[in-house]
């Protein structure tokens, strides 16, 4: 039997995001749905990401699911030199799903090959985070109450934020959607992403400056510039303290403008921003359960 | 005015003709012929119709089968193979990239699980001229200056 995995944002379809966002929705008016009753859950974590794995352990505690597993590689038989085809083997022989995070890019990929059960990538180093994606576009939703014609501020690292691409790509299946980039030169939009986005006829404009500009925007997307990216400590010097949104900002922004970040947050949005009601990022990371509930619920057909 | 080969004629195998220059010793390299015990000869920054200077390789005996004729594909896309018997070319073959590649070429990417875990590499052929495969696992582009064959 094939499995469904869900290992990268473009796995899914228009209609199967439409459909998480659904789910999503009613696990977020119905929390209490044992779905996952008498159904064990693997979360591996070959790496410490505990906002990502507390998000999961969450959602499959309220579906009524067991868990197993560990929190870094360290406590697992990694140490001892096992491959992850092994571990992966041996772990779908206990499991009903298996939800993975690893520092290495395409072992999620590779796990779902080797998997008997359904396998949910919680990140593959830098290369995908769909889960994530999906999550920020349930906030979009939400907060909007459509995924079309969304004005999409994008800041910070958008050279190596894989949430950013992903965002992307997922929002590009959607009516007129703009998109707006504002990074530093050494930190911007890949031309990959810009020519796919072209290749759609979909419209994109780089800026450098983060000014009143950003009042069109509907979403402003935050990330955080990430120090392990770079090579020179120096560069990153740099460009870290550029790119701060700060309450002032907001001022003559729209009424609609909600502001999203995949946390954790360093300087990047200043906590006077936190009691603006158009902060929205905490919020977000809660809507995270609820979208991992819908996407569980969805690969094993339980809805 | 007869004409002068510059690399002798065989009798029977396989003439592979329009390497480019810079690809030669990866082809010898990549078809493990420093290791064959028949004759091989070959020449290298001939002169050519259709391209700027070509190597050519001639290998007594050898028939080669499709994935190894896919690998030179990568460094030589426009390779062609003769299959050579009684001193007559009998039948004649292009090379052309797949659309995908399995376990020929490393991923670029240091990260990359293929790089990290005994398994083979999987590419889908994103450009054919210049040649650029996107990796199936880490989903990372590699391309052809950063290639690096199995």
């Amino acid at each position: 039997m094939n499995a469904q995995n869900l290992i990268s944002i473009t796995d899914f379809s228009k209609e199967e995001y439409m459909r998480i966002m659904e789910l999503a929705a009613d696990f977020e008016a119905n929390p209490d749905q044992r779905l996952l009753d008498g159904k064990v859950v693997a979360t591996l974590f070959f790496e410490p990401s505990t906002r990502t794995r507390l998000s999961f352990e969450t959602a499959i505690n309220r579906l009524g699911g067991e868990i197993i597993g560990f929190t870094d590689s360290s406590s697992s038989s990694v140490t001892k030199g096992e491959s992850l085809h092994d571990t992966i083997k041996m772990v779908s022989n206990y499991a009903d799903l298996i939800v993975m995070r690893h520092p290495l890019e395409g072992s999620a990929r590779y796990a779902s090959e080797v998997s008997d059960v359904p396998v949910i990538n919680a990140g593959d180093g830098a290369n995908q985070h769909p889960t994530q994606t999906l999550l920020d576009m349930y906030s979009i939703v939400k907060t909007q109450e459509t995924l079309d014609n969304i004005n999409l501020f994008m800041v910070g690292d958008l050279k190596y934020g894989r949430t950013v691409h992903s965002l992307l790509m997922a929002m590009s299946h959607f009516d007129n959607p703009i998109f707006n980039f504002i990074a530093p030169p050494e930190l911007t939009m890949p031309n990959e992403y810009k020519m796919y986005l072209q290749s759609k006829g979909l419209r994109y404009f780089e800026h450098t400056e983060f000014t009143d500009i950003i009042s069109e925007a509907d979403i402003i997307y935050m990330t955080r510039v990430q120090k392990e990216r770079f090579p020179d400590p120096v560069d990153y010097e740099k460009v870290k303290n550029v790119y701060i949104l700060r309450n002032k900002m907001l001022k003559h922004t729209k009424d609609n403008l909600r502001i999203l970040h995949p946390l954790p947050r360093v300087n990047e949005i200043h906590t006077d921003v936190d009691s603006n009601p158009k902060a929205y990022y905490f919020e977000q990371a809660r809507n995270g359960v609820y979208t991992r509930m819908a996407i569980i619920a969805h690969l094993l057909n339980l809805k | 005015m007869k004409k002068q080969l510059n690399v002798s004629a065989i009798k029977q195998g396989t003439v592979i003709d329009h390497i480019p220059t810079t690809a030669l010793f990866k082809v010898i390299s990549i078809l493990k012929l420093d290791e064959c015990k028949d004759m091989v000869t070959f020449g290298n920054n001939l002169d050519s119709n259709v391209m700027e200077g070509k190597a050519i390789i001639k290998v007594e005996n050898r028939f080669f089968k499709d994935k190894e004729i896919n690998k030179i594909a990568l460094v030589a896309p426009h390779a062609k193979l003769n299959t050579i018997k009684d001193y007559e070319v009998v039948e004649k073959y292009v090379v052309e990239i797949p659309d995908e590649i399995q376990d020929i070429a490393r991923c670029f990417n240091p990260k990359c699980i293929t790089n990290n875990e005994n398994i083979d590499t999987h590419f889908e052929v994103i450009s054919k001229s210049p040649v650029a495969l996107k990796c199936h696992y880490c989903e990372k582009i590699t391309h052809q200056d950063q290639m690096d064959i199995k």
